[in-house]
């Protein structure tokens, strides 16, 4: 299983029948395809849509119906849509029960950094500062380290999204979450040892006596 | 409200002016009005507006010829051309959250002094703002966001100028209809007075200033 799979998979794991979720790109976009079939989740555009399908087959799709990166996307039988205020009133509000999204870094307090790299990268934070403020949970979904380098740093040195801390990071090889604003180990990912995880973490992670492996 | 052609309702924008414009990466955008921006060389405009779009796309059309001075938005990522030119310091970039962003275009519309979030507490968002606190929890004061036009893209429009939106093209443009002092709007649809029900007009007739024709 390559490491996208592995990390929406474990995702997936995470979602209840009934959530409404806010999915981000990239990797997070992924884990809507290992949700159950037979479980109902609401998925959230932020573009104004609740009730997401999958992309269009050819020849199905409309110009007025799409993601948040203006892609075609279909909408469900049971579909909503409406105008940006309720959306972000929606995010905003406590009534999104998880968020998904993408990390540039993630520290030992579970602050995460995710929208510019000062002088390089500067898109804009577009929907991510509301989600993480205002999301239910917060679920980060990325590789562990990128070139070599560690993503979950002892203390974020990019611009923060957000001064609430996520509730749990997914990467392709270990789950960690933040109980009493530890970073604690909870699994590792399958065939990865801990002491495999610790050596390529900067942060400071809270081993428990037991640590299973995902079960994907 | 007998409609008017792309290039007369454009013509009334002067160059330097603050426009507001609806859509979410070109997607609900009023495009002949944004054509006709860029055929009549309006420059110097004020973009209010999500996103940059793409190159050859929605607002992503008025940097080419470089029209924009500065844009409010909260993301330009996928517009290379507004990219190149905020970091070139051609034009100035403010980069606000998106739920700051509609809601003070909401604050703007409803005669609101402003509005309360928490979004960007603690963050370089809150740099310059006021901090106030509601029973004991921070939020930052977000000020009224205001045009001095709003280019609207409806599906449904009657001769009342009441409009209805469809899928993820309505986004921003409901909001934005209200807070700019001169409304103009396209459809793609004209439709008789009475053929959108009471109950599905979104914006009120009397927001629209300027209806173009799709003749």
């Amino acid at each position: 299983m390559d490491a996208q799979a592995i990390i929406a998979r474990r995702v997936a794991q995470e979602l209840r029948p009934g959530n409404l979720v806010n999915l981000g790109i990239g990797i997070p976009t992924l884990v809507a395809n290992y949700v159950p079939k037979e479980m109902s989740v609401f998925f959230q555009s932020e573009n104004g849509l609740i009730g997401t399908g999958p992309i269009p087959e050819q020849g199905m799709s409309h110009p007025l119906l799409t993601d948040a990166g203006g892609r075609p996307i279909s909408a469900l039988p049971g579909a909503a849509t409406f105008d940006s205020a309720m959306s972000f009133g929606l995010i905003r509000g406590g009534h999104v029960d998880v968020t998904v999204l993408g990390g540039l870094q993630v520290d030992a307090d579970g602050h995460l950094a995710n929208w510019m790299i000062p002088g390089k990268m500067v898109p804009g934070m577009g929907g991510a500062m509301d989600l993480v403020t205002g999301a239910k949970r917060v679920i980060i979904a990325m590789q562990h380290a990128a070139k070599g380098k560690s993503k979950i740093v002892a203390k974020c040195n990019l611009p923060l999204t957000s001064s609430r801390s996520v509730d749990l990071v997914v990467t392709d090889m270990a789950v960690i979450a933040f109980p009493g604003g530890k970073a604690t180990l909870l699994e590792t990912a399958p065939g990865v040892g801990v002491a495999e995880v610790l050596a390529v973490t900067e942060a400071e992670l809270t081993v428990p006596d037991n640590v299973p492996q995902m079960k994907l | 409200m007998k409609p008017v052609s792309a290039e007369d309702a454009v013509a009334l924008i002067p160059d330097g002016a603050t426009i507001m414009v609806g859509g979410f990466m070109g997607v609900g955008t009023p495009e002949r009005l944004l054509d006709e921006l860029v055929r009549q060389k309006k420059s110097g405009l004020s973009l209010i507006s999500n996103d940059a779009a793409t190159p050859g796309k929605g607002v992503g059309k008025l940097f080419e010829g470089a029209q924009v001075s500065r844009m409010i938005g909260t993301h330009i990522g996928l517009n290379p051309k507004a990219q190149q030119q905020m970091l070139g310091n051609q034009i100035s970039v403010d980069l606000i959250p998106q739920g700051t962003f509609v809601e003070r275009i909401r604050a703007g519309g409803c005669g609101l002094g402003g509005i309360l979030t928490p979004t960007g507490v603690g963050t370089l968002v809150e740099e310059g703002k006021r901090k106030i606190e509601v029973d004991g929890k921070p939020y930052l004061l977000e000020t009224p966001l205001r045009a001095d036009f709003a280019l609207v893209h409806a599906f449904l429009a009657d001769y009342v100028g009441n409009l209805s939106y469809a899928l993820t093209a309505r986004n921003f443009n409901p909001l934005m209809a209200m807070a700019a002092d001169t409304v103009i709007v396209t459809a793609e649809h004209i439709v008789p007075i009475g053929v959108i029900a009471p109950d599905h007009v979104v914006t009120p007739g009397p927001l629209v200033d300027y209806l173009v024709s799709n003749g």
